[in-house]
């Protein structure tokens, strides 16, 4: 085996096994994911119906007319407003709980550490389907053990979800309980890659716990706060099941989300060419919804 | 005195997680009618089986266990050899082009997935695969965060092994398989508990592309029968107990792989 032959063999040599590698998972995502998120952009374009679902003939290009028809669309509106109350109240919510719970499982004084993480982080293995039925019995008006414990209180019973203007706040609450955990486990590593030696400075300077927290722990979360802030607000702008199993969009429609609208025009009425429409919306949004939160985290640091 | 109050916050904490779904366990055991009393009650009676007698009877529960099972196994097998090779190769072989290729499955993450959704379908049904396993099962097969996740942690693996293996003239099959998959046993074992699980909770695509019940995975039928069976609570609970008790058996018995693989992963990324 000479020197000058052997480098050339070898790059040849794991350049095809490079792509026979590839070649599963290549296809497989070119053909079930690349190719019909173009394909939506072109059928965003056409007037595609129930006719044409049972005659592909039946469709013509329409251009921009969905999304015209779209932007004229009272319900689409307020599914646009109803997935950003969701987004942008439970998320925070969902982040917030997650680094509080993160700190206090992180506490030097804690024990059995890791049993307190596995329990908080139960809630986000359970299937989301089941919770969401289980939470509906929770939030019932008269039998539930919500509004029981509530009343322990002296506060009245309240009609968390047939009453518009609490049934997105009772979803937000159960997507809290629901996703906190996941959040929660990526804060304590982030917590846990902080050196000691900051705190021990802080603590020299005479700073006390809120202004260590303040000046050491929130600026070495900093990355660890863009990438939870993308993730979460990536997840919670795709809304669907919880509005499909404890609401059905109701009461008036106060938790339709663009998901679930998009999946009505879809795959009830088979009006797929106005639901890609709704879908290469709601891609903008969250586009838009990553880049100003990369922006944000530029213009801290 | 600090201490103390830490630990109330904790127990506190700890109860609001589970209170959930030890009411579902508690409720699934209520005989009928139980659930929906006033005062409410948070344990039974008295404890009887019969909602989940009826769930295997009247209503056909186990053969959705059954569907879920399968569709989440076969799922979690075959994504994990295609996904796992892929990761290597991007993360270990030379070839022209790698680099691009990876930023434009990269910036397939950004893509919600929704998004196909409708086009898939129309996909699927000239492919007649509309109300089958295999169409649940094949948009899960190759997934981009599962390459991501395994490219990541392969890049860890000396090239020295590598070298001395095809010096040895291992095939680089062979090298796939006896080098480089023992070397990523402990990220294989995460993103498998992680597929399992997301493909045993999914439900926006199942519920689209199956339309006949003896397909049905357990999340479908269940907010089917929700439908038909919202006022008894007490099969609703047994359903839901049922539902979620596989997934967290997985969860629970290897918990320690999983959160350690999803603290890792997410530091690095």
């Amino acid at each position: 085996m000479s020197a000058g032959v052997r480098p050339a063999r070898r790059y040849t040599e794991s350049t095809n096994a490079a792509w026979l590698f590839l070649a599963p998972a290549l296809v497989l995502i070119g053909v079930f994911f690349f190719l019909p998120v173009a394909a939506a952009l072109l059928l965003s374009l056409t007037d595609f119906d129930i006719y044409a679902v049972a005659a592909s003939e039946n469709t013509r290009f329409v251009g921009m007319h969905n999304y015209v028809q779209l932007l004229k669309t009272p319900l689409f509106w307020s599914s646009l407003k109803n997935t950003f109350y969701f987004a942008l109240v439970g998320g925070p919510l969902t982040i917030a709980v997650s680094l509080g719970t993160a700190l206090l499982v992180n506490a030097r004084l804690v024990r059995w550490r890791s049993f307190f993480r596995t329990i908080y982080f139960t809630p986000f293995v359970t299937t989301l389907v089941a919770v969401a039925i289980v939470w509906r019995y929770l939030y019932h008006t008269r039998y539930g053990l919500l509004n029981y414990a509530l009343g322990a209180l002296g506060i009245a019973p309240i009609d968390w979800l047939g009453d518009p203007h609490w049934a997105m706040p009772a979803i937000i609450l159960m997507a809290v309980w629901k996703n906190f955990g996941y959040n929660m486990l990526i804060f304590i590593a982030g917590l846990q890659s902080i050196p000691d030696e900051l705190y021990d400075a802080a603590n020299v300077d005479g700073a006390g716990p809120v202004r260590q927290f303040v000046n050491v722990t929130l600026p070495m979360l900093g990355p660890t706060l863009l990438f939870v802030g993308v993730i979460t607000m990536i997840g919670y702008f795709q809304l669907f099941a919880e509005p499909y199993v404890m609401t059905q969009g109701g009461p008036l429609r106060s938790t339709t989300s663009v998901v679930l609208y998009m999946y009505e025009e879809g795959f009830r009425w088979w009006r797929m060419g106005y639901a890609a429409a709704i879908a290469f919306v709601l891609f903008i949004v969250i586009l838009l919804a990553t880049l100003v939160q990369f922006r944000l985290q530029r213009q801290r640091t | 005195m600090k201490r103390a109050l830490l630990y109330a916050a904790l127990i506190l904490g700890a109860f609001i997680s589970l209170f959930p779904m030890l009411w579902m366990i508690s409720a699934s055991l209520m005989p009928t009618g139980e659930a929906s009393t006033y005062p409410p009650r948070v344990l039974p009676s008295h404890v009887t089986f019969e909602h989940y007698q009826a769930l295997f009877t009247r209503l056909n529960l186990g053969r959705y266990l059954f569907n879920s099972a399968l569709i989440s196994l076969v799922v979690t097998i075959i994504s994990g050899a295609v996904n796992s090779m892929a990761g290597y190769a991007f993360a270990k072989l030379r070839f022209r082009g790698r680099d691009t290729l990876f930023r434009v499955l990269s910036a397939g993450l950004v893509l919600p997935v929704q998004v196909a959704m409708l086009p898939l379908f129309l996909l699927m049904k000239q492919l007649g695969l509309i109300n089958s396993y295999w169409g649940v099962i094949i948009p899960g097969l190759a997934s981009i965060f599962g390459i991501f996740l395994i490219r990541q942690y392969a890049q860890a693996i000396p090239d020295d092994m590598l070298d001395a293996a095809r010096i040895d003239g291992a095939s680089e099959m062979r090298i796939y398989r006896s080098v480089v998959l023992p070397g990523i046993v402990p990220i294989l074992a995460t993103l498998a508990i992680w597929t399992f699980l997301a493909t045993w909770n999914d439900f926006m695509w199942p519920l689209i592309v199956l339309s006949d019940e003896s397909h049905y995975t357990l999340p479908v039928a269940l907010a089917n029968l929700v439908g038909e069976h919202v006022q008894d609570t007490e099969l609703m609970m047994a359903g839901s107990v049922l539902t979620i008790i596989p997934v967290l058996l997985v969860f629970l018995f290897l918990q320690r792989y999983y959160i350690q693989g999803v603290m890792a992963g997410s530091v690095k990324g």
